[in-house]
């Protein structure tokens, strides 16, 4: 080995060092419960060496001398180790694993409490699949470590060198003879375990393979099927397929050897003690019951052996699993409530932009001197092609994300200063896609503020989504499934006004939705806009000219700048970007009046 | 039970290696009974007349009988769980097959990864029984009867009071195996509950901020946390229970032995010897009784994959050649006659006329859903239409081999699919691999030979994850030259030019119309600038056909065509202005 690879191993075994360490801490509350599994383990492992023992006195004291009367007595004894085996065994293993699920908790606690201080922008980075694996299967990895390793490690310990104490104790030299096959079961475990798990990870990828293929093929088998490519897939197929098993077969050859050689390295140790232990008793100086009781440790001392070199994986892929949760632990909020916050004692609602910039990532400035300011309860449109920027003001306003330079202001204070709770409870949301959360409609409307039946229902009502809500088998209660596939979109976007409502804000973002609606809940929805919009600071990303027609203020973003601002006529007459995009976007909503183009005719 | 009936041909296929196999089952277990017969006679010897030579004698024999026994052992599990592997990779391989055989219905009506898993948990489930299931079966069997049969020499009083807790064992393992197989269910479905949670939490992130829940969603968190850790607290009591339990039950069995035979022995009834030799017994027993419960579970699970499996290769595969007239090749002539065609009772079009001369090219087009892509899927019989409906060269389509069918119809389905493969084998999926000329030629029509000159390999670039990331556009002009690289009579765009930009839909079209010459072309589409030059223009509004004729002749006519090409010439001088 290379003194550079030496290096790179220490530190990594210093760093698993530190892991172990930190996994650890989470045992702390527990460690009652632990030390007890400490004691119960050594107990169990000590009560499961009387057997053997009690064997030998059978024989030499009683059997031998034909005292028949004594064997009751050792019975009972037997009996007793047997029931307080049982009890310590299931007591430990319990107390153990609980302790692990325990640990489990605390730790899915923490990882998704900490996600819940995580801003947005996280999520963008990092795709939820990779986080759900982080909090469900990783998290199961280290539980691994704590129930069956550790502990068990320090088990198999005591019951090894319990054996081998109980051995010496008996006759020292036939002890040592019948531990001189250890080494050779060391060996022919490690050799296993090395080959079994190489030759389990070639099981693994060719399985990885077929389920490509299946993914794939299954999907796409209409296209096979159109260009007639069936022969061949199946031929490709039988070629993974043969890979599998092919590796498959290989690992048998494994396990086929493993067991035989231990029963042979097992046959050795009682051939020698048979022969070594056979010549003590000949010489007098052994006893037969100790000589059965020998054979009989033997047979007992494979199971640690096999166990802890097992543990050695469970050890390194708990490792890698406590790595990645602790990357994620460590992952910074970038989005820091303030240490002392301002509480506002009334919102009044006026908003302001003041020389604001932002990009997601640096070097691809998204906003760029960005000047906004609305009156409480006035309202703002916010429109531009796809990338202008809308959005990204709206994630600054809510602090999803916080502005490299110039500050966002609500009635007057820098909202960095604000108390983040208080921000965002006096906006309210309204985004395109409308995200429901499994739960009933009223749920849903409330989500988890305390909000009371008659106002859910009060809001509902005020955004017509009373109507359909009422005709759902169970109303209020009916169960929103799969996050609302059974509710059309239009039913989506009033519920999601309906929330908003509930919910009461002084200042209200609007995402419009652009996806089409039929004619009746189009009309609907522009009503329950109107009643949203009523009284309140409003911001609205504007897809539908009947919106943009009524707000106080357009404002026409253009690649990550204002371009033009005013009112619909003014801009409209100033023939510029908002005249093209007017073009583009609306047309087709406002069939019965044509506002620049008679050409236009009703889809 | 009756679902492993299937398995019958594959074991019968196999049967010399399943002979094979348990004969080395037999001496295996035959040779490891020896063991503590060996044990009996040295004890016996030790307590009479013991000389040193015999001591080296029985040790010798013994290393002698595990040694041979081992060469069995290795060669029972090389054979008989070999031959699982090989039954299993037959299984796969025929489930594989008949799903190339299943249609574009059945595809419909289930999920891949569904398939996915029958194909490879449940097959692994059924090869449990064909493996262990056997090989730990006839082990048990086996070993019960031999370790029987010699406890039984030597004590049948003591050998029914140690048998009792035996049977225990047997029982209790199957049983709690199957209520902690139920209970681990419950503790895996209380995670997937936790996961959506966390699933629903996080792609809602900003909603989650925006309404200030983050407090609430811990709540709930945590609620599901607990629960998750009450339904593991259950089935920890059982899993806890179970390996202490079988210890205990041995225990007793070790006990009635000591006492019962101990007794025996002082009374003179019994040798020391066979004492041990008895004690040995009991614990070749041990693992055999485990077995029991566990291969009982084994089989019970693989009988239900196998029922599972069997569901797919039941299902029958609905298109398919059955009575077919000798059609060697496609020239090129549809005719739709009166056809009307429902999926799953709903009606997608109805009375459809509609003859297309071979060499011409035929437009369709319509809203959404109006039954366009049913109409032309039906051509390389994606979806079979009634008997007596669809004409190809004037063979009714059920007559013409399914091979010469598709072999003559080129399809550019509205959803792109490509392989992750390289181009070049996605463009040649179609023909003969050597066959590169075609590959280019159908890449410079649909205009894709542009790109593949920049991509970093050429042809030989990768498409996908693993390769290059392609562009709608470019996908679908990959899948373009996919349908024209076999030279197809009839070629079929569904929609297929959809990502592509104008101009380079306008290049690809004046491309097409030359070698489409003395072909047939179907085109569905959205634009009036794809259609507008075809022979013959289709409109399909509810599955019906409400307009036909040229594109002049529609213009004039003034119905849904006219609008739809006034919309999109207005469009197009916005983008213009």
């Amino acid at each position: 080995m290379s003194s550079r690879a030496a290096t790179e191993e220490r530190t990594a075994r210093w760093h698993d060092l530190r892991l172990l360490l930190r996994l650890l801490r989470y045992l702390r509350p527990y460690r009652t419960a632990v030390a007890a599994s400490l004691l119960l383990i050594v107990a169990a492992a000590l009560i499961e060496l009387a057997g053997p023992y009690l064997t030998k006195i059978a024989i030499d004291r009683h059997i031998v001398i034909g005292d028949a009367d004594g064997l009751a007595r050792i019975a009972a004894l037997y009996l007793a180790a047997l029931v307080g085996a049982f009890g310590v065994r299931f007591a430990q293993t319990y107390v153990m694993h609980m302790t692990g699920q325990r640990v489990m908790r605390d730790m899915r606690r923490q990882l998704f409490g900490h996600l819940q201080r995580l801003h947005v922008g996280f999520f963008d980075r990092n795709p939820v699949g990779r986080l759900m694996t982080r909090v469900t299967n990783d998290v199961d990895a280290i539980n691994e470590l704590f129930t069956s390793g550790l502990v068990t490690v320090f088990g198999d310990l005591v019951s090894l060198f319990g054996i081998m104490g109980v051995m010496l104790m008996m006759n020292v030299r036939l002890a040592l003879v019948t531990f001189s096959v250890l080494p050779l079961f060391f060996i022919v475990t490690y050799w296993f375990r090395r080959g079994a798990r190489r030759s389990f990870r070639e099981v693994r990828a060719w399985l990885a393979r077929i389920n490509a293929f299946l993914q794939e093929n299954l999907s796409g088998m209409s296209v096979v099927q159109i260009f007639r490519q069936e022969e061949r897939r199946r031929r490709e197929f039988a070629a993974v397929n043969r890979g599998h098993a092919d590796a498959n077969l290989r690992s048998i050859f494994y396990y086929a050897v493993f067991y035989p050689a231990i029963e042979l390295l097992a046959a050795l140790a009682i051939a020698l003690i048979l022969v070594h232990g056979g010549g003590r008793i000949l010489d007098g100086v052994l006893t037969l019951g100790a000589l059965v009781a020998f054979i009989q440790y033997t047979e007992r001392f494979w199971r640690p052996i096999s166990d802890l070199s097992e543990k050695f994986n469970v050890l390194q892929a708990a490792m890698a699993a406590s790595e990645r949760i602790f990357d994620l632990l460590d992952a910074p909020p970038e989005v820091i409530p303030p240490e002392r916050p301002i509480i506002l004692p009334r919102v009044e609602g006026r908003l302001s932009f003041e020389g604001v910039s932002f990009a997601y990532r640096t070097g691809v400035p998204v906003l760029q001197d960005i000047d906004l300011a609305v009156e409480p309860g006035r309202s703002l449109a916010l429109v531009g092609a796809t990338g202008a920027g809308k959005t990204s003001i709206v994630s600054l306003l809510t602090r999803f994300y916080d502005p490299q330079s110039g500050r966002v202001t609500l009635d007057g204070v820098d909202i960095r200063e604000l108390d983040l709770a208080q921000l965002r409870s006096s906006l309210a949301l309204v985004l395109q896609d409308v995200h429901l959360v499994s739960g009933t409609i009223a749920s849903n409307i409330r989500l988890g503020s305390p909000i009371s039946d008659e106002r859910v229902q009060a809001a509902a009502r005020a955004v017509h989504a009373h109507r359909f809500i009422d005709s759902l088998p169970g109303g209020y209660d009916a169960e929103v499934r799969e996050r609302g596939a059974t509710l059309s979109v239009g039913q989506k976007q009033l519920l999601s006004f309906a929330r908003a409502l509930a919910h009461d804000p002084r200042i209200l973002v609007l995402d419009e939705a652009t996806s089409s609606v039929d004619t009746e809940t189009e009309a609907l929805i522009q009503d329950a806009l109107r009643v949203l919009l009523r009284g309140r600071t409003s911001i609205v990303i504007a897809h539908r000219l009947s919106t943009v027609q009524h707000v106080d203020e357009i404002v026409v973003m253009h690649k990550g700048r204002i371009r033009e601002r005013g009112t619909h006529g003014v801009l409209l007459a100033l023939r510029g970007l908002y005249w093209r995009l007017y073009q583009l976007q609306y047309k087709d909503q406002e069939p019965a009046r044509p506002p620049a183009s008679s050409a236009v005719t009703p889809a | 039970m009756r679902e492993l009936r299937r398995l019958i041909p594959y074991l019968s296929r196999h049967r010399a290696a399943l002979a094979w196999g348990l004969l080395c089952l037999l001496l295996t277990v035959g040779l490891s009974l020896v063991t503590p017969w060996i044990l009996r006679h040295a004890v016996d010897d030790l307590t009479a007349e013991l000389t040193r030579r015999k001591l080296y004698f029985y040790a010798l024999l013994l290393l002698l009988a595990v040694a041979v026994e081992g060469v069995f052992r290795f060669a029972m599990r090389r054979i008989l769980i070999g031959a699982s592997r090989e039954i299993e990779y037959e299984i796969a391989n025929d489930l594989f097959a008949h799903m190339t055989r299943l249609s574009a219905r059945f595809y419909q009506a289930n999920r891949v990864g569904d398939l996915m898993s029958r194909a490879t948990n449940d097959l692994s489930a059924v090869r449990q029984v064909l493996g262990p299931g056997i090989m730990y079966s006839a082990n048990t069997l086996a070993t019960f009867c031999g370790a029987v049969t010699l406890m039984s020499t030597i004590s049948v009083h003591l050998l029914l009071v140690a048998l009792l807790p035996l049977t225990a064992v047997a029982l209790v393992v199957s049983r709690l195996g199957r209520v902690i197989h139920d209970r681990s269910e419950e503790t895996q479905a209380q995670l997937s509950e936790l996961s959506a949670l966390v699933q629903e939490n996080l792609t809602g992130a900003r909603m989650v901020r925006a309404f200030v829940q983050e407090a609430h969603e811990a709540q709930r968190f945590e609620r599901e946390n607990a629960e998750y850790l009450r339904r593991n607290r259950r089935l920890i009591l059982l899993i806890g229970g179970l390996f202490p339990s079988v210890q205990v039950m041995m225990g007793l069995s070790a006990i009635a032995v000591l006492w019962i035979g101990g007794r025996l022995v002082v009374a003179g009834d019994m040798t020391l010897g066979q004492f041990v030799a008895f004690g040995s017994y009991l614990m070749m027993l041990v693992w055999p009784t485990i077995a029991v419960g566990w291969v009982v579970n084994i089989v019970e699970r693989g009988a239900a994959s196998m029922g599972r499996i069997g569901r797919i290769l039941d299902a029958p595969a609905e298109i398919r050649d059955e009575e077919v007239d000798e059609v060697p090749a496609v020239k090129g002539e549809i005719e739709f006659r009166n056809l009307s065609f429902a999926y799953d009772g709903h009606p997608v079009l109805s009375a459809i006329d509609l003859h297309v001369k071979a060499g011409t090219t035929v437009a369709i087009v319509g809203p959404t859903g109006s039954g366009k892509s049913t109409l032309v899927s039906l051509i390389p019989r994606i979806f079979d239409a009634p008997e007596g409906t669809l004409f190809v060269d004037g063979h009714d389509i059920r007559r013409i081999p399914l091979a010469t069918l598709r072999g003559g119809v080129g399809l550019v389905p509205q959803e792109t699919f490509l392989f992750s493969d390289t181009v070049g084998a996605n463009v040649g999926f179609a023909v003969p691999h050597d066959n590169r000329d075609s590959v280019v030629w159908a890449s410079a029509i649909a205009q894709l030979e542009r790109d593949v000159r920049e991509f970093p390999e050429r042809y030989e670039t990768l498409v996908g994850e693993r390769g290059i990331t392609l562009s709608g556009g470019q996908k679908q002009r990959a899948a373009l030259a996919r349908a024209l690289a076999p030279d197809p009579r009839i070629l079929i765009l569904d929609d297929a030019l959809s990502s592509v930009d104008t101009h380079t839909e306008e290049e690809i079209l004046a491309g097409l119309r030359g070698v489409m010459r003395s072909r047939t072309t179907l085109i569905v589409s959205h634009r009036v600038s794809t259609v507008k030059d075809a022979d013959l223009i289709v409109v399909l509004r509810e599955g019906r056909v409400s307009e036909r004729g040229t594109h002049d002749d529609l213009i004039l006519a003034g119905g849904f065509y006219a609008d739809l090409y006034r919309r999109q010439r207005l469009e197009q001088e916005m983008e213009d202005a």
